[in-house]
C-alpha cells in the first residue's frame, strides 16, 4: 500500500507525522470490496451505528438517572416529564435496544445464510456472538435500571437461574445481588456494569473489524474475489448505499419512538418495583423470549439454564459443525430450506417465550427446542457430507458480466432484495 | 422477610420449569372496548376541554382515596387552565412543609411547583381506610395497564351484578373488566355526580371517559409534543432517504 498523495499540506503535514488520513484511505478507499454485495450486507453498520446511538443517549441519561431503589423509578420518570427533550432521549434509548438487536438478529441470520463463518472468517464469527452476548448482558442489566416491576422481577428471576448450579449456585446468587435479595446494592451494580459493558463492547467491535479487514466481507455468492473487476471501493459505493439503507431505518425506528414508544416494552414496567407483589406473569424483553422458550421447555431448572446457554455456546462452533465447502446457501438446495426452517422455529421459540407455559404451549415449545438444537448438531453435520451443492460460478464477475450466463439460483426473498 | 423474598423468589423460578397447568392466564375478562380518542393516531392532540372535565372528575372524586404523586400543579396550566386558575388550584390543597427555623413542620397553601398532594400520608394509612386494599396512584395508570385508556374506562363502567353463584365480600364489588372479577373499589361513578362547568351531561360513560382522557395525559404529559415533533422528523427522514436513494443511484450507475 502505497501511501497515497495529499493536495491539502495541513493534512500532509499531520498524515507525515500521525498517518489517519492514510488509514483512512487504505481502509475506506483501497479496502476491496465484493461488488455484489446485497441489502442484507447493511446490517453491520447498522449495528454499529445503533451502538453509537445508545451509548451517547445513554450517557446524557447517566446525567439524570438516580441509582438508588427509592429513587431510581421516579428519576427515569422526571427525565420524560420535566428534562427538556428527556422524554425523547429516553425513548431512543429504550426503542433502541430492541431495534439493535433486531439489526443484529438480522446480521446474525445474513451470516448464516451466506456461509460467512467459514473459513477464513471464524474469528469474525466467533467475536459477533461475544458481541452478543455481551450486548444481552448489558441490554439485560439496562432493564433493570427503571426499578418498575418487570425490572425487578426480571432480575430476581434471571439472576436466582444461576443457583441452579450445584454445591456453589446460592452463594453465586448472593454474590450477584450483593445480598439476600434484589435490592439496592444489585441495582448499584447494575448501573456501573450497564455502563462499563457498552465500551468493552466497542472494543470488541474494532477487533470484529480488523478481523473483517483482514479478508474482506464475504459476499452472497460466497466465492473468493478473482480480481479487480470483482469488487470496487467501499467508498463512495458502500458508504453511499449504507447511508441509504440507514436513511430507512431510521424512518422505521422514528415511527416507533415518536408514535410507538410503549410498543415493544411491557406496561407492567410503569408500576414501581414491589418486592413484595409478584406479576401473574413475568416474560423478560421480547429479544431474549427464544431463550426463555428453551428454557422452560426443559423440566429440569439445571439442565434448562445449561440448555438456554447451549442455545448461545452452539454459534460458537458454528464454523466446525458446518463442514460444506460452499458457503452461500443458493448453491446449497437443502441447506436453502433448514435456513429457512431455523429462522421459522426461532419465531416459533419467540412467540411461546411469550405465552404462559402451559397447555399445547409447552409441547410446541419443547418441539421447537428440539429442533433448534438438531439443526446445529445433526442437520448441519449430516448435511455436509450428502448434500450435493450446485456449481459455483468461476467469478464474481462471470455471472453478471457475462449477461446470459447461468443466474444465480438465488430466488426467494434473499433474490428479491439484491440490487446490487 | 428477606427468606420470604427469597421463596417468592424461587417460586417464581420454579414456575418457568414446566409444569402444566402451573400458571394461568390473569386476563380472564372481556377485551375493553376501543375507543375513539382524540390523541391516537399520529395527529393525535388532548382535547382541552375532556381533560379540564377529566381533571375535575379526579379531583371531586377519584382524589379521594386515590394519588397522582408525579404531576404538579403547574402541569395543570398544559391541560388549559390559566396560570391564575391553576395558582388557584395549588392554593386549595394544603402542604407540609418545613420544618421552620424552630425546627417545627409547618402546613401552607400549594404552590405550582408543588405535586398533587396525595389523600393519605402513607400507604398504610391509604389501606388502613379502605378496608385493606391500597388504591393504587394513578400517575402512570394509563399506561401500566394493559389496554391503557380503553382499560380504565371499562372498569370505570363495567360494574355490575355478580353472576349466579358468584359469593362476594363486602368489601367487594363485582367487575366485568377486572382481573378476576373481584375489585376492592366500590362503583365510584354515578350519573350527575358532579356538575360540569360547562354544562356536559355528566353521565357515568362521559365521566369515565372524561377521567380516562385526564389519565392519559397524566401519564404522558409531552404526548403532544411527541407527536408534533415525530410528524416533522419522519417527513424529514422520507426527503432524506429519498435524496440518498438518488444519490446511491447516480453513484452505482456506473457499476451497474
Amino acid at each position: 500500500m502505497a501511501a497515497p498523495k495529499f493536495d491539502n499540506p495541513i493534512v500532509r503535514w499531520i498524515d507525515y507525522r500521525l498517518p489517519v488520513f492514510t488509514f483512512m484511505h487504505h481502509e475506506m478507499h483501497e479496502y476491496p470490496t465484493p461488488k455484489n454485495l446485497n441489502y442484507w450486507w447493511n446490517f453491520g453498520s447498522l449495528a454499529g451505528f445503533m451502538l453509537i446511538v445508545l451509548i451517547v443517549t445513554g450517557i446524557v441519561l447517566a446525567m439524570n438517572y438516580t441509582p438508588h431503589v427509592d429513587h431510581a423509578f421516579d428519576s427515569v420518570e422526571r427525565i420524560r416529564r420535566d428534562v427538556p427533550f428527556g422524554w425523547l432521549v429516553q425513548f431512543i434509548h429504550m426503542n433502541g435496544a430492541s431495534f439493535f438487536f433486531i439489526v443484529v438478529y438480522i446480521h446474525i441470520f445474513r451470516g448464516i445464510y451466506y456461509g460467512s463463518y467459514k473459513s477464513p472468517r471464524e474469528i469474525l464469527w466467533i467475536l459477533g456472538v461475544v458481541i452478543m452476548l455481551l450486548m444481552m448482558a448489558t441490554a439485560f442489566m439496562g432493564y433493570v435500571l427503571p426499578w418498575g416491576q418487570m425490572s425487578f422481577w426480571g432480575a430476581t428471576v434471571i439472576t436466582n437461574l444461576f443457583s441452579a448450579i450445584p454445591l456453589v449456585g446460592e452463594h453465586i446468587v448472593s454474590w450477584l445481588w450483593g445480598g439476600f435479595a434484589v435490592d439496592n446494592p444489585t441495582l448499584n451494580r447494575f448501573y456501573s456494569l450497564h455502563y462499563l459493558l457498552p465500551f468493552v463492547i466497542v472494543g470488541v467491535v474494532v477487533l470484529h473489524v480488523v478481523a473483517l479487514h483482514t479478508h474482506g466481507s464475504n459476499n452472497p455468492l460466497g466465492i473468493e474475489l478473482r480480481g479487480k473487476q470483482d469488487s470496487i471501493p467501499f467508498h463512495p459505493y458502500y458508504t453511499v448505499k449504507d447511508f441509504f439503507g440507514l436513511g430507512l431505518f431510521l424512518t422505521i425506528f422514528c415511527l416507533f419512538v415518536f408514535f410507538a414508544p410503549d410498543y415493544l416494552g411491557h406496561p407492567d414496567n410503569y408500576v414501581p418495583a414491589n418486592p413484595l407483589v409478584t406479576p401473574p406473569h413475568i416474560v423478560p424483553e421480547w429479544y431474549f423470549l427464544p431463550f426463555y422458550a428453551i428454557l422452560r421447555a426443559i423440566p429440569d431448572k439445571l439442565l434448562g439454564v445449561v440448555a438456554m446457554f447451549a442455545a448461545i455456546a452452539v454459534l460458537f462452533i458454528l464454523p466446525w459443525l458446518d463442514r460444506s465447502p460452499v458457503r452461500s446457501a443458493r448453491f446449497r438446495p437443502i441447506y436453502k430450506q433448514v435456513f429457512w426452517l431455523l429462522v421459522i422455529d426461532c419465531l416459533v421459540l419467540g412467540y411461546i417465550g411469550a405465552k404462559p407455559a402451559e397447555g399445547w404451549y409447552i409441547h410446541i415449545g419443547r418441539l421447537a427446542t428440539v429442533y433448534y438444537f438438531a439443526h446445529f448438531l445433526v442437520i448441519l453435520p449430516l448435511l455436509s457430507v450428502f448434500e450435493r451443492p450446485r456449481p459455483l460460478p468461476l467469478s464474481i464477475g462471470e455471472p453478471v458480466l457475462g449477461g446470459g450466463g447461468p443466474s444465480p439460483p438465488g430466488g426467494g426473498s434473499a433474490g428479491a432484495m439484491e440490487r446490487a | 422477610m428477606r427468606n420470604r423474598l427469597i421463596g417468592a423468589a424461587l417460586a417464581a423460578v420454579r414456575g418457568l420449569a414446566v409444569l402444566p397447568g402451573a400458571a394461568s392466564a390473569a386476563g380472564d375478562g372481556p377485551q375493553p372496548p376501543e375507543r375513539e380518542w382524540s390523541f391516537n393516531g399520529i395527529f393525535g392532540t388532548f382535547d382541552r376541554a375532556a381533560l379540564q372535565r377529566g381533571y375535575q372528575v379526579y379531583r371531586e372524586v377519584c382524589a379521594a382515596c386515590h394519588s397522582m404523586r408525579l404531576l404538579y400543579y403547574r402541569n395543570l396550566m398544559q391541560i388549559g387552565l390559566s396560570e391564575a386558575a391553576a395558582k388557584v388550584e395549588a392554593a386549595n390543597a394544603f402542604i407540609v412543609d418545613g420544618p421552620d427555623s424552630e425546627g417545627e413542620m409547618f402546613e401552607r397553601p400549594g404552590k405550582l411547583s408543588d405535586r398533587f398532594v396525595s389523600p393519605f400520608p402513607n400507604d398504610n394509612a391509604a389501606k388502613a381506610a379502605n378496608g385493606g386494599a391500597l388504591p393504587p396512584d394513578l400517575s402512570l395508570m394509563a399506561k401500566n395497564q394493559a389496554g391503557g385508556p380503553d382499560y380504565i374506562a371499562a372498569v370505570l363502567t363495567g360494574y355490575a351484578d355478580p353472576p349466579e353463584g358468584m359469593e362476594m365480600s363486602d368489601t367487594q364489588s363485582y367487575n366485568m373488566y377486572y382481573s378476576g372479577h373481584r375489585i376492592a373499589m366500590p362503583p365510584p361513578l354515578s350519573d350527575d355526580l358532579v356538575e360540569y362547568a360547562d354544562g356536559t351531561p355528566a353521565t357515568v360513560d362521559q365521566m369515565a371517559v372524561d377521567v380516562s382522557h385526564f389519565l392519559m395525559f397524566a401519564a404522558e404529559p409531552q404526548l403532544e409534543d411527541r407527536h408534533r415533533l415525530g410528524v416533522k422528523v419522519i417527513i424529514f427522514l422520507l426527503v432524506l432517504t429519498g435524496i440518498l436513494y438518488a444519490l446511491k443511484r447516480k453513484v452505482w450507475s456506473a457499476v451497474h
